[in-house]
């Protein structure tokens, strides 16, 4: 009931539209009754060989209705697809509006490709709402009103049989047919989501299968399923064969009805022989009105699982508070962990605890460990994505949640492991990072961070697009692009997460030198798990179990002879 | 709109699509029977002053009619899909064969995820061809002749009002839809533009408010959809109009019609009956042109779909041409004394203009662990797949004991190797299955015995399911060590001649890292054992280090050796040592 409503609400704004649309739509299949209805009634007033002066009007009727329906048409069609696309729009909004504040910490399960699609996907499904499932039993109810009153003119029971038709093919048989089928389609979509995996698995494990001979096997697994689908869908095709059919003869059954109503009317004096093909061919005309409903429930039942997982995402989740109003000073900007502890979730192991540690303004920090250990999770909290579930995390005197948020995320630029790229020009994702910037600006930062000459060499140079729809760059170039919009955001703190890994190890060396030199006087938080090359840090924090568990220069912890010694000989060769 | 191959297609189910055709032609006859039945009893009752006992016998006949022309409709419906379906299923079919036979080289990277999307969902897009369009087009012409027919004898202009306008709708169809085609075309690439510039701010919404950018994004979401609208809606302003034509020429026809024989019912040049006849069969003449116009757009997805389905199905297969020799004792390929021989090859991929290995010269010999070094890009996981047998050599050829090995059968040869990737494929299935994998009969003991000798046994007890854990989507997710341990279990199991083990870049959980090692170590006892290696521990162990950079091997030799030579290879263990940073 909720997503019906909230699916409702998104359409009020656009009310008179919709009112008009829906209108427009009443008088199409009004205007297909009239056509078939007047028409009729002409060939039986001709049949008495009057004046033609007297069927004028008649005549004009039946041209007015002949004209009229595919205008109405054409007008429905464009203004409800208009409303369609005002409301995906408003959808896209909404829902943009309420998760931003939630991202990305919660929305960190949020991160797979294939959901973010799903979520786009399930957006897109919206456009069907208005279309198939709001304005359809709206135009059957004010076609059968509207045919219903013009029927009661000439006896009520043509009404009533009328009503009955419009009942049993617009709302039991749709019900009737989602009851047969509701297994079968809930069946389909696992079925097909077991055919992604099988061929996923087949697709992406096919070095394995073929070294172990198992191609045949899995083929044969995948075909089972596939077949298991084809039978179901085989039902469901059944099924809506039968639907179809089955209102078509409802159709026919109740104009047959109106026909012997009509003659026993006649034979008894109380209907004029001239009106009775007119009812009859307008009743079968009117339910043009129910065919759209025979898809509803398939459409609805869509819409509202679409919905719900929209809504979701959207509920239950608490923001930040976001009431510091402090903004940071330009001189201090000393970081500090005090016994911080930290965890995703209530029931997960907590991934911090008790940290401690201090980050001095101006120095190179480096927060090494194994994967899993927590040193992201340092990033999050000091951006503020997370709060810590206990201790607190200073910066100069005051706690981070004193601070105005986007006053203190300005002091921060950081290089990810996977630069994101928007689908935009290269200047575009330049400008992300300072949309005031000038072109020279941003040809200083790309000449620091060596990337100028490259972007040159490009046709479009800097407005070539870049991300999946454009160019592909290597991971040095994203690596390169990204650390040319740090220098262009020029914040006093650079935090590099596994900022080179991917690149080999020759070049890792040369750039991570580079960088430093190019953020000189910054303070640097290197997060890594690649023990080559820290031997210029002023700090490294040897991270395990959520806790420090080394700390001091890189010659101080190899003289220490601890876990840092043990993992630096064992450091890797070559990438 | 006529696709030769998917016609083709279509002939295996050549049956049931003329069953649809038979069967929609007798609805229309059915459809002609009931409006002739129709026009005689409102015309008895009408001008005949008939009562009901006398038109009974007919009212009778309509509902058999209505009955019939409703199995008629279902039979129908049934036919075309049926004939759909098996379509759908049988190139599903075929293009999981082909992309097995093209090997995992062509799904590599990103591209697997949109050729899971054709097998998957491309296939269901033919659908509508086949049970919606193909057949339409057969019916569009046939029945409006057949309503001609039985229009002509009654009244010619009637009968020509009909002729005039049905083949405008067909041609204002094309004409229309040429001039609608490419916009609507812009359009569709536009909508999924549309999405995904959605996708990507949500995918980028980390990197936005780093930047302090995220607020912004309300605004430019609301503008890119306006935008989409206004441009979508002047696209839909022409595309709608092919749909006017169509209304337009079917109801002003219909009314065109109607007046004419009103007319001519004044003059009494034409019975009432014959007109009320003539008047239903205008709506019989219209509607299949008109369903042939709704369901053009499912013709034109179909055959959208249909053309990246025949791309894949036309790949040419890679060249294992020769014939696998029967003569060479399968079971025993790599018996107790063996030579593997790369005699100058080269290779260059596709769509590539640097090789990606270039005149490799080496023999591979028994019992011998070989560490492959050098930086990425280098060829070393080209020179795996060679030998692997996924790909192809552009030139040159590898020699197993003197026999080509392309001479041997791939599946043949396969079995003789057991190869460990870096990220090994975990299948979704319980960690017994995957471990089972090559055998499928063993049995739990010897499931076991090779998990405890991959070191997989302990970690496998840790989960409350044991081996019964599922992994994959939606299941237990393992970390890459213990994927590792999984896949050299297996291996165990498999005990082949030859092993192949690509070294994890990186990694630094210190307990893991051990237990592969160790794994590693058991599993090489007597194998031959190439190593695709980072780590300066494990190329020490090696035999013989081939270095290789940018696709030729540069130097070969043991660690001593290489080091003595102060080449490349000694440069980076400078390097590692942090020596020369």
């Amino acid at each position: 009931m909720k997503r019906i409503i909230w699916l409702i609400r998104l359409l009020i704004p656009y009310w008179p539209r919709i009112l008009l649309a829906l209108f427009l739509s009443v008088f199409t299949v009004t205007s297909h009754i009239g056509l078939m209805a007047a028409s009729a009634y002409l060939l039986a007033r001709a049949a008495l060989h009057p004046p033609i002066l007297d069927l004028m009007v008649t005549i004009v009727g039946v041209r007015f209705f002949g004209l009229s329906r595919a205008v109405f048409r054409y007008l429905e069609r464009y203004l409800s697809h208009d409303v369609t696309f005002r409301v995906l729009s408003r959808i896209r909004v909404t829902f943009y509006e309420q998760i931003e504040p939630l991202a990305p910490a919660r929305l960190s399960h949020f991160r797979s490709a294939d959901l973010l699609s799903r979520i786009v996907g399930d957006v897109e499904t919206q456009q069907n709402f208005y279309l198939r499932v709001f304005a359809p039993p709206l135009v059957a109810f004010l076609v059968l009103l509207g045919y219903g009153v013009f029927l009661t003119r000439f006896d009520v029971r043509f009404s009533y049989i009328l009503a009955a038709g419009f009942l049993m093919a617009g709302l039991l048989l749709p019900w009737l047919i989602k009851i047969l089928g509701q297994g079968i389609a809930t069946r389909v979509i696992s079925l097909k989501a077991e055919l992604n995996t099988q061929v996923a698995d087949g697709l992406l494990g096919m070095t394995e299968l073929l070294s172990y001979n198992q191609v045949r096997k899995h083929l044969h697994k995948i075909e089972q399923t596939s077949d298991r689908i084809i039978k179901h869908e085989r039902k469901l095709m059944k099924l809506s064969a039968l639907s179809s059919s089955l209102i078509g003869l409802i159709a026919n059954l109740g104009m047959l009805s109106v026909l012997v109503l009509g003659i026993l009317l006649v034979e008894a004096g109380r209907l004029k022989g001239v009106d009775l093909g007119m009812l009859a061919l307008g009743t079968l005309s009117s339910f043009e009105a129910i065919f759209p409903l025979a898809l509803l429930p398939h459409y609805c039942e869509q819409n509202l699982a679409a919905a719900d997982r929209l809504l979701e995402l959207m509920e239950n989740k608490q923001g930040l508070n976001d009431n510091g109003n402090l903004l940071p000073q330009g001189d201090n900007l000393d970081l500090r962990f005090q016994d911080v502890s930290f965890r995703y979730d209530q029931d997960e192991p907590w991934v911090l605890k008790d940290l401690a540690f201090a980050i001095p303004k101006g120095s190179k920090t480096a927060i090494v460990g194994p994967s899993g250990v927590g040193k992201t999770s340092i990033i999050n909290l000091v951006l503020r994505f997370w709060e810590p579930d206990k201790g607190k995390i200073f910066l100069a005197e005051h706690s981070l949640p004193e601070y105005d948020l986007e006053g203190l995320r300005d002091l921060f630029a950081v290089v990810s492991q996977q630069t994101y790229l928007f689908n935009a020009t290269i200047k575009e994702n330049f400008l992300l990072a300072k949309p005031s910037a000038t072109d020279q600006e941003l040809i200083e930062a790309a000449q620091q961070a060596q990337l100028h000459e490259f972007i040159l060499s490009l046709p479009q140079g800097y407005d070539s697009y870049v991300g999946e729809v454009g160019l592909k760059l290597s991971g040095g170039q994203r690596q390169r692009l990204a650390i040319a919009r740090v220098l262009l955001k020029n914040a006093p703190i650079i935090i590099l997460d596994e900022a080179f890994a991917g690149l080999d190890s020759i070049t890792e060396g040369e750039v991570q030198r580079e960088v430093f030199h190019l953020l000189e006087g910054r303070t640097i938080i290197l997060i890594t798990h690649n023990l080559l090359g820290l031997e210029n840090m002023d700090e490294i924090l040897l991270l395990g179990n959520g806790r420090v568990i080394e700390q001091g220069t890189h010659t101080e912890l190899l003289q220490f002879g601890g876990v840092y010694n043990e993992l630096w000989k064992r450091a890797r060769f070559v990438s | 709109m006529f696709d030769k191959r998917l016609i083709n297609e279509g002939r295996q189910v050549k049956g049931y699509l003329i069953l649809t055709v038979g069967l929609s032609v007798g609805i229309s006859l059915l459809a002609v029977a009931q409006a002739w039945y129709f026009s005689q009893i409102v015309a008895n009752v009408f001008l005949g002053k008939a009562p009901f006992k006398a038109v009974e016998h007919a009212l009778g006949l309509i509902l058999a009619i209505v009955i019939t022309k409703a199995v008629f409709q279902w039979s129908s419906e049934v036919c075309a899909h049926e004939a759909a379906l098996r379509v759908k299923s049988g190139l599903r079919q075929q293009l999981l064969q082909k992309i097995f036979a093209l090997g995992p080289f062509y799904v590599r990277g990103e591209k697997s995820g949109e050729v899971i999307s054709t097998i998957v969902g491309g296939t269901d897009a033919l659908e509508d061809y086949f049970a919606k369009y193909l057949p339409q087009l057969l019916i569009a012409v046939g029945i409006p002749l057949i309503i001609l027919v039985f229009v002509f004898p009654l009244d010619w202009k009637s009968g020509s009002i009909l002729l005039l306008t049905g083949p405008l709708i067909p041609i204002f169809m094309v004409l229309i839809g040429k001039l609608a085609e490419k916009k609507s075309l812009q359009q569709w690439q536009r909508l999924s533009w549309m999405s995904g510039h959605f996708l990507d701010i949500l995918r980028g919404i980390t990197t936005l408010k780093l930047f302090g950018r995220a607020k912004d994004q309300i605004r430019v979401i609301a503008r890119v959809s306006e935008s989409f609208r206004e441009s979508t809606l002047s696209v839909l302003r022409i595309a709608f109009l092919s749909a006017l034509v169509l209304e337009f020429l079917a109801t002003m026809s219909t009314a065109l019609v109607a007046v004419a024989i009103g007319l001519r019912l004044v003059y009494g040049t034409l019975s009432f009956s014959s007109g009320l006849f003539l008047l239903l069969l205008a709506p019989e003449f219209y509607t299949p042109l008109r369903t042939l116009g709704l369901n053009f757009h499912a013709g034109l997805s179909g055959v959208n779909a249909a053309a990246r389905i025949f791309e894949i199905l036309n790949v040419p297969q890679p060249n294992l041409i020769i014939e696998p020799n029967s003569n060479i004792r399968h079971s025993r390929i790599l018996a107790d004394d063996y030579q593997i021989k790369f005699d100058h090859i080269s290779l260059t991929y596709e769509q590539e203009d640097t090789p990606a290995l270039q005149d490799i010269n080496v023999s591979l010999n028994c019992q011998e662990t070989i560490a492959l070094v050098g930086p990425s890009g280098a060829g070393k996981t080209s020179l795996v797949q060679l030998l692997m047998g996924f790909i192809q050599p552009s030139e040159g050829q590898i020699f197993v004991n003197g026999e080509v090995l392309q001479a041997i059968s791939p599946n043949i040869w396969r079995e003789q190797i057991g190869y460990v990737p870096q990220n090994p494929y975990l299948f979704a299935g319980s960690i017994l299955e995957n471990i089972t994998l090559g055998k499928p009969e063993a049995t739990t003991s010897e499931v076991i015995k090779a998990a405890e000798a991959a070191n997989a046994h302990e970690f496998i007890m840790t989960f409350p399911q044991g081996y019964h854990t599922i992994l994959g989507e939606g299941g237990y997710r393992l970390s890459g060590g213990q994927a590792q341990r999984i896949a050299m279990a297996r291996i165990f199991l498999k005990n082949p001649p030859l092993l192949i083990f690509d070294e994890p870049t990186s990694s630094l959980d210190l307990e893991s890292e051990k237990a592969v090692q160790e794994a590693l170590w058991n599993l090489a006892q007597g194998k031959t054992t190439i190593i695709i290696a980072h780590r300066l521990n494990t190329i020490r162990q090696a035999n013989r280090i081939l270095v290789l950079d940018q696709s030729r091997i540069v130097e070969a030799g043991n660690h001593d050796d290489l080091m003595i030579k102060r080449g490349l290879y000694y440069q980076l263990v400078q390097k590692a040592r942090g020596l020369s940073l």
